[in-house]
């Protein structure tokens, strides 16, 4: 077996990502400090381009290479143009925020760029050690990300604690791996499907016993209930830009994981998974929507939220269907544009020594700014869900699709645990609306700052109103 | 001649070990470390078990990359130690809660 | 022509729209006149356009428009659209709505003068009269649920507008909740209609609605239920949340909270009846299911009778007349649940008129006495302030339902229509509704007794100063009062014989009550003299009898009844303790909830929670999980490994 030049050109994007972070590396010894700028710039062109050759590359048919360890399909390249996409987007909206700061390192955007490049890789990872080392990665640019603030003690701690619990994750997901290779005999995906056949009549208790630990190591990482504790530590104690980033491309890497693992490795045993992910959707759902009411911080607030939209996420997968698994994958995308606009709109109203990550920071925004009170509105009303915002579709998808297989009940559920959540988003607007704000200083971000904010926020509403498009590639997505 | 299921419950109680470890050291985080080790080693030890008794090498390879990941967690890890010590001056599980809720 | 009346419609939704944005936005750019020029502009349109538009369509016999004026999406098949459905019955809404909301506009303009929010209350009543023309001239179930949703919010922003809330967090969480109870259920009828019928559109799912008629479906297995019945209960639940009918109403009186001209145009004329406008649109749906009307007939029965006796206890002018409130949408509901759709719809306009002209007189009172609500401090004012006396008392005659008077025809309509019916819980309903006509006059004139005569019981200083109010308070009272007494005479005829609301509204042969009432009917003047010899004029007057007795005649007579009667006053007066169930229900439980795992919750929380009663488990549960969120490693780990081990035993052992 020898590799020829064709099969190196489905992985075109993660070589040229690779070669790039490699070279921005060396770059950025030799630039002087007041060309950082020149770091940036590069990342952020490496991103395009390399989302640029993702998109060229968009296969019509699965394609494997190395031995059948990488896979070039059509959910994974659309996930990676919104991991690029929305790494481009924190890239851009971490710059003032870590400049005021004096944070404005090569480092930042290069571990950033080697997340991306674990992304990358777990996305297109068709071999349980692909996969393993694309999360790892991953993992390990983010530890470093976390403290990048090395004086900050809130950063620090948050930085220990999801260091310990992510590795406890990963030693439990490698166990649960150990397992699956132990009872099938193979680390390929495609092979480990055929080994478990299509109605699981492969199934022993060590095959079982692996499916539990590889879901509850999925789980850490996407942060469900029980094994969400992380979540509202690391938001809080991490400094913004480094919140917003791990808050949402890793999210989209993350569904990535679910489907290779559970829908493309262990598609029969989906009757198994899909209960354990019923527990973890509920339990998500509960804990996410109703402790995220106590909260007075925003940033733990909005990891509260995320635990309970990771919850939503499961229902499309748990629907079990193609069209379910879209709707997964379109949901956990506009997760990850609301996010981005959430956090980026907590980057622009603080300043040096004032975070503005505090829910009364937001009080009495209208006075102040109309116009940011309003795209935060936007915001926070399509995280609730409400028509006609992007949210709403997304909740709409993946409850048509629970539908669609009968779970109607659990459907109401969430519904219900829903309409809790309305509450705290509904409490923001409310702050900003009928409050008289305490600091009453103008909103100072650069004019680049305000135009993206705003793009993203319109984005959403936009979208609202035309959802067709973002939901056809989805769809499209799982077609082959 | 060893069993497969002997190496499997030497794994699985190293795991154990492991992850008893996490819970009830509550002094040092450097404890804590070596407890994660402990884990991975116990996969180690599943997959080369697994790997000889299959007739397959994939397994042996898998656990090389363990091993080098490993290595690359623990310096991450020992770094944010550092850092969390210069901040704080102590590395006591149970200090570490200004973060709750 | 269809082209000219969408631009029209259009027209109608929008105008109120760009007032409010221009209002809300405009800012420093057009100032204080500018925003009340705007908005009222905006709204005047929508009345103009409205009024020409009902015209139209009943007297000069316009077809009846339903058509889409924006996909926003298809999805396998579902058609999600903004449309417009004008016939007899959303013109009415329409015209009622927009003349309302206008008088609310100009009345605001005296009444907030002095407020900071001037701009941005008119930018949001106007957002508010837009929202509701969207809800009333929807012609499909996913506008009318966005109009629904949007009257909501904008009823929650208004109620805040004053609202000085101490607890920042909890505030309102009660009304928050209840309402979402009756969305709940409003969603899962919408939902159950998408499943069966594959439509939202009105007309598609009214034409289907007839062969599904003896579709049963088990919702839990083994029982089966009538779809329809199923569907309109739903439906209903949503209807009862929106209208206030118990027990989903204790949000109403709280809301009294808002400045008086949102009370008058939010919860008195409009947005609450948004509940009953759905169900009379629903009528060919409703029509299907005899069980269901008969739930809606009790449960309006059952408030129209228990808020009315909750009326006579209160003390806070503006309570008076929101209990008065949800006693009168039981009227609407019972007639509803009667099929007498059309007798609901008029008693919905006729009171619209009234209740607005109360609630605005009511907030002339409290101008004219500097914001002090209380009846017990106020008497005599008839002499200070002639055209607020005048206007009030029109206003409580019609709501008494005097002959002649426009709350009259609809009131003895519906109860007429009670009679009628045959349906299970009628004879309760009629009982309620008799009963209702005699306390009806007795809270509203407790209210306008202690007010307007008898001894002057204000301080000196308020006294001093009392007078009446300015000409743009009193101008939308007076044009108020107008319809007050003459919207009856015009409307009877047309609604009993069906002219009014012709095919807009669905009744089955089986159940036309009002039809029955036509066969007698002769004319208004012969319906008035009928109405002085009927049983509901000796209660009228026995009510104001009594009222009068009680409060000019002998008024040291109800503090000893109180006494003597100390148990079932203490039971008006707590409103039957549904404050305070839902209070440590729903808020207290869900807060609890959110307190016990917020480990860093302040501890006065917790001790309100637990002086409240609310249980040791509460304690003890909170023991337990505030370790879980404890910020110790640890505890995060062994949280994570007892998941694991809770998905081993589930899983893989059983």
């Amino acid at each position: 077996m020898s590799l020829m030049l064709n099969d190196f050109l489905p992985a075109a994007p993660e070589i040229f990502l690779l070669s790039m972070a490699c070279l921005i590396l060396i770059v950025d010894v030799y630039v002087p400090e007041r060309y950082r700028l020149v770091t940036y710039q590069l990342s952020q062109a490496t991103l395009v381009v390399t989302a640029i050759l993702v998109m060229f590359l968009y296969p019509t048919e699965s394609v494997l290479t190395f031995s059948d360890s990488f896979v070039l399909d059509r959910m994974g390249s659309v996930l990676k143009v919104f991991v690029l996409l929305m790494t481009y987007f924190a890239f851009f909206y971490s710059k003032e925020y870590l400049r005021a700061r004096n944070l404005f390192k090569g480092e930042f955007y290069l571990l950033g760029l080697f997340a991306v490049l674990g992304m990358m890789v777990l996305i297109s990872g068709h071999s349980l050690l692909t996969l393993y080392l694309g999360l790892e990665l991953l993992s390990l640019a983010l530890y470093a990300l976390v403290a990048l603030h090395r004086d900050s003690t809130a950063a620090t701690e948050a930085a220990m604690k999801y260091f310990i619990l992510a590795a406890l994750a990963s030693g439990i997901l490698l166990y649960g791996i150990s397992l699956l290779y132990g009872a099938t005999a193979t680390l390929d995906i495609s092979e480990l499907h055929s080994a478990i056949g299509s109605e699981g009549e492969g199934r022993n208790i060590v095959l079982m016993l692996g499916l539990v630990f590889v879901v509850v190591g999925i789980a850490f990482k996407l942060g469900a209930v029980p094994f969400h504790m992380w979540v509202p530590d690391l938001y809080q104690g991490a400094p913004t830009p480094v919140t917003l980033f791990i808050g949402t491309a890793p999210k989209l890497a993350g569904f990535a994981m679910l489907m290779r693992f559970l829908v493309d490795g262990m598609g029969g045993l989906r009757g198994d998974w899909g209960d354990m992910l019923v527990l973890l959707a509920i339990l998500s759902l509960a804990v996410g929507n109703v402790v995220a009411i106590a909260q007075t911080n925003l940033k733990r607030m909005l990891g509260y939220s995320t635990i309970a939209h990771m919850g939503y996420m499961f229902l499309g997968l748990i629907a079990g269907t193609a069209a379910g698994y879209a709707a997964s994958m379109f949901y956990i995308i506009v997760y990850a544009l609301m996010a981005m606009g959430s956090f980026g709109m907590i980057i622009l109203l603080s300043r040096a020594g004032f975070e503005s990550d505090r829910l009364d920071d937001f009080r009495g925004l209208n006075e102040r700014s109309p116009w940011y009170a309003f795209l935060m509105l936007i915001l926070m009303l399509s995280m609730a869900g409400l028509p006609p915002f992007l949210g709403f579709w997304a909740k709409w998808s993946v409850l048509r699709e629970l539908v669609a297989v009968d779970m109607v009940w659990l459907a109401v559920v969430s519904v219900v645990f829903s309409l809790i959540g309305l509450f705290y988003y509904i409490r923001i607007v409310r702050l900003m609306y009928f409050e008289k704000p305490t600091d009453h200083s103008a909103v100072a971000a650069p004019g680049d700052m305000r135009v993206m904010i705003s793009t993203n926020a319109l984005a959403i509403l936009a979208l609202g109103l035309y959802p067709g498009a973002l939901m056809a590639v989805c769809i499209s997505a799982f077609a082959i | 001649m060893i069993a497969l299921s002997d190496f499997l419950i030497l794994g699985a109680i190293m795991f154990c070990l492991g992850v008893a470890g996490i819970y009830i050291n509550r002094k040092n985080l450097i404890i804590l470390m070596m407890s994660l080790e402990l884990m991975l080693l116990a996969v180690n030890i599943n997959f080369v078990a697994f790997s000889h008794y299959l007739g397959d090498v994939a397994g042996q390879i898998f656990v090389f990359f363990i091993l080098t990941v490993a290595a690359a967690e623990a310096a991450i890890g020992l770094a944010i130690l550092v850092v969390l010590f210069r901040n704080r001056q102590t590395i006591n599980v149970g200090e570490l809660d200004s973060l709750k809720g | 022509m269809a082209q000219n009346s969408q631009t029209m419609y259009l027209a109608i939704v929008l105008a109120p729209l760009f007032g409010a944005l221009l209002a809300g936005f405009g800012g420093k750019l057009i100032g204080r006149i500018g925003a009340h020029m705007v908005t009222i502009i905006g709204v005047a349109i929508a009345f103009g356009l409205s009024a020409l538009t009902f015209k139209g369509i009943v007297f000069d016999g316009a077809p009846i428009y339903d058509a889409t004026v924006y996909t926003w999406g298809v999805i396998e098949g579902v058609h999600l659209e903004v449309g417009f459905r004008i016939d007899e019955l959303s013109s009415l809404m329409m015209t009622v709505v927009t003349f309302i909301s206008l008088m609310v506009h100009i009345y605001t303009i005296g009444y907030m003068h002095d407020d900071p929010g001037y701009q941005r209350f008119f930018s949001y009543i106007s957002l508010f009269t837009f929202a509701m023309l969207t809800l009333v001239m929807s012609n499909n179930f996913l506008q009318l649920f966005f109009g629904w949703e949007a009257v909501g919010v904008m009823s929650y922003l208004l109620i805040g507008f004053w609202y000085q809330r101490e607890s920042a967090i909890y505030a309102n969480l009660k009304a928050f909740l209840v309402n979402r109870v009756g969305d709940f259920g409003f969603l899962l009828g919408i939902a159950a209609v998408l499943m069966y019928f594959g439509s939202l559109h009105y007309a598609t799912v009214f034409e289907t609605a007839p062969l599904l008629r003896d579709l049963t479906i088990q919702v839990f297995p083994g029982v089966n239920w009538s779809l329809m019945s199923v569907i309109c209960i739903l439906l209903f639940i949503g209807a009862m949340g929106k209208s206030a009918q118990m027990p989903l109403h204790v949000w109403l009186p709280d809301s009294m909270e808002g400045p008086t001209p949102i009370s008058a145009l939010i919860h008195a004329a409009t947005m609450v009846t948004a509940g009953i406008f759905m169900v009379a649109r629903m009528s060919p749906l409703f029509e299907l299911s005899e069980t269901a009307l008969s739930v809606v007939m009790v449960i309006g029965a059952i408030t129209a009778l228990a808020m009315g006796l909750v009326g006579i206890v209160q003390n806070d002018i503006k309570r008076v007349i929101a209990y008065s409130t949800l006693s009168q949408l039981g009227y609407m509901t019972v007639a509803l649940g009667a099929s007498a759709y059309a007798g609901a719809i008029f008693h919905l306009a006729t009171h619209a008129f009234f209740k607005a002209l109360l609630f605005l007189g009511a907030g002339s009172v409290i101008i004219a006495m500097h914001h002090d609500q209380d009846i017990r401090n106020m008497g005599g004012l008839r002499k200070y302030m002639p055209i607020t006396w005048l206007t009030a008392l029109i206003g409580s005659i019609a709501l008494i339902g005097f002959p002649g008077f426009s709350g009259f025809f609809s009131k003895d309509l519906i109860i007429e229509a009670v009679h009628h019916s045959g349906l299970p819980g009628s004879g309760f309903a009629y009982f309620s509704v008799l009963a209702g006509v005699f306390i009806t006059a007795l809270y509203s004139f407790r209210m306008y007794f202690l007010v307007f005569h008898g001894k002057e019981r204000m301080s000196a200083s308020v006294r001093s100063s009392l007078r009446e109010t300015r000409a743009v308070v009193t101008a939308p009272l007076i044009m108020l009062a107008i319809p007050s007494v003459i919207i009856g005479w015009l409307g009877i005829e047309s609604v009993l014989t069906g002219e009014l609301f012709g095919p807009s509204i669905a009744v089955l042969p089986g159940h036309d009550v009002l039809g029955a009432i036509a066969a007698d009917f002769h004319g208004a003047g012969s319906f008035v003299l009928h109405g002085i010899t009927g049983a509901p004029f000796v209660l009228a007057m026995a009510g104001v009898a009594v009222a009068w007795y009680l409060y000019l005649a002998r008024p040291e007579l109800p503090e000893r009844i109180k006494q003597s009667f100390g148990l079932l006053y203490n039971v008006l007066d707590q409103k039957y303790g549904f404050d305070r169930f839902n209070g440590f229900f729903f808020a207290g439980g869900a807060r609890g909830i959110g307190t016990v795992l917020w480990r860093g919750g302040d501890a006065a929380v917790i001790d309100g929670l637990l002086v409240n009663g609310s249980a040791r488990t509460v304690a003890w549960l909170a023991s337990v999980v505030r370790h879980l969120q404890s910020g110790f490693l640890f505890h995060y780990a062994l949280a994570m490994i007892l998941g694991l081990l809770l998905m081993i035993t589930w899983f893989v052992t059983l």
